[in-house]
């Protein structure tokens, strides 16, 4: 199944995609229908009582690490955003003035369905709840090279949508066999500027899942992105961003100011 | 915000700065504009704590069992209410494993479960002088660092004005304002067994015990 929270009439509410259409299924409107332009789209996750961890991974596909100059890593390189990073599907995400370079990262996103402690790869998939994609914007102006890539460029209000769905790890196990199997596209104003497959992931979801769990425990809610493959161009005000992952979503957005 | 029975616990993200003490800054500024850095920082130098690493005053902290002794962080840390605005202050520790480089995110050194002491109480921050406050760390009773927020780099509303530029503190959000480090450019260190004892006048202080990893 595939669930969405969105913005309705004044109020919060849980769906689930139906027939091309979106179905409330809570009280007072559960069984209500509503269109996919009828609603405003946060983001898929269900509040969480403290911040929830994001951990996000650099260089994870060995064609964007040789794009980017660097030679594929040995561990994971990962960074931990923050919450209010996040925003929904069809969202508006802010371009600074006068930056050069700016672009996105479509990434599949892990969503932890249980408490993950010291997991083995060969259990992995047991503690994922869902799939959902990421655009996990960067704006090259920014780097420095201090604890690279640094909160300027990654941790900025708006440039982190995520949605619009999120899908059962089930649906995803059962139709493709494992995350590691779809294909994954950009377009940008309707081009296509990215191609990737999650099979070409240097470090895999049960990889991440076993190196994060050895000495973080991860809860229900927690996020991992899991890398963005080669392909990322700079993008202007205005440009239509559709981040798309095979089974999960297309995710879109666009750049304002 | 929070029930004053009920001892203080981080809901927000918990965001530290790095580099934040003039004296590790200058020791370091040397190296600044070699590779990997290639530059000083311009923007303040980040890092999250994550959810995992919160412990209450008084619990233990467990260290890796291949990790034979760890970086104490004395920090005094804002905690924001709405509007970004900043409402308390509480003392912290971000316990670290200790690393020489800082060109990579430090998640695996800094986001470890349990490494980050956190006191019961805050203060008002009406009632802190935060660029003038002074914490003292101890182990096992000895006076082994005091760290004066007089010598940052940043000051604290400098700081929270150079991050604030490009994102936006929520309720229940935290930010560290800094740790300093010894003349020796090293932290105070703890292994199993130690406790350690962050204080600071008019705070409740922050004491937590060092314990090996349960097998």
């Amino acid at each position: 199944m595939k669930h969405a929270r969105i913005a309705w009439t004044g109020a919060v509410h849980e769906a689930v995609e139906s027939n091309g259409e979106l179905l409330l299924t809570h009280s007072p409107w559960a069984g209500k229908r509503l269109k996919f332009d009828e609603v405003v789209w946060l983001p898929p996750m269900a509040p969480v009582q403290q911040a929830r961890t994001i951990l996000a991974l650099g260089l994870n596909y060995a064609d964007h690490a040789k794009e980017l100059a660097f030679k594929a890593p040995e561990e994971p390189l990962v960074f931990v955003k923050g919450e209010a990073s996040l925003i929904g599907h069809k969202a508006l995400t802010r371009r600074p003035q006068g930056v050069t370079h700016m672009h996105y990262e479509c990434e599949l996103a892990v969503v932890i369905g249980r408490t993950a402690k010291h997991v083995k790869k060969e259990n992995a998939y047991d503690y994922v709840g869902g799939y959902t994609v990421a655009n996990d914007y960067a704006i090259r102006d920014y780097l420095e090279n201090w604890y690279r890539p640094n909160f300027r460029v990654k941790n900025r209000d708006t440039c982190t949508p995520i949605g619009p769905w999120l899908v059962d790890a089930k649906d995803i196990h059962d139709v493709y066999g494992s995350p590691m199997n779809l294909s994954l596209q950009t377009t940008v104003n309707g081009k296509v500027t990215q191609s990737g497959h999650t099979s070409d992931m240097i470090f895999d979801v049960p990889t991440l899942i076993e190196y994060f769990s050895a000495f973080m425990t991860l809860q229900p809610g927690d996020l991992i992105l899991t890398g963005t493959p080669d392909g990322v161009v700079n993008c202007e005000v205005g440009d239509v961003i559709v981040t798309c992952i095979e089974g999960v979503g297309d995710l879109i957005n666009t750049l304002g100011e | 915000m929070q029930n004053n029975l009920k001892p203080y616990w981080p809901i927000g993200t918990v965001y530290g700065a790095l580099l934040n003490f003039k004296r590790e800054w200058d020791l370091r500024a040397p190296q600044m504009s070699e590779a990997p850095h290639k530059g000083a920082p311009k923007a303040p130098v980040l890092f999250i704590k994550t959810a995992n690493t919160f412990t209450a005053s008084g619990d233990s902290i467990a260290i890796p069992a291949n990790v034979p002794e760890v970086d104490v962080g004395a920090n005094l840390a804002w905690v924001f209410g709405a509007d970004a605005r900043v409402v308390a202050c509480v003392l912290v520790n971000d316990v670290s494993i200790p690393h020489e480089s800082y060109y990579r995110p430090p998640v695996k050194f800094k986001c470890v479960d349990g490494f980050l002491g956190v006191s019961a109480k805050c203060k008002p921050v009406a009632e802190v002088q935060t660029d003038a406050l002074v914490l003292t760390v101890k182990v096992n009773g000895h006076t082994v660092q005091s760290v004066s927020y007089a010598d940052t780099v940043r000051a604290s509303q400098k700081l929270f004005a150079d991050i604030s530029e490009f994102m936006t503190f929520q309720e229940g959000d935290v930010l560290l304002l800094g740790s300093d480090c010894l003349p020796d450019g090293k932290r105070p260190r703890a292994k199993v067994g130690d406790v350690v004892e962050i204080s600071a006048p008019g705070f409740e202080s922050l004491v937590n015990e060092f314990v090996g990893e349960a097998a």
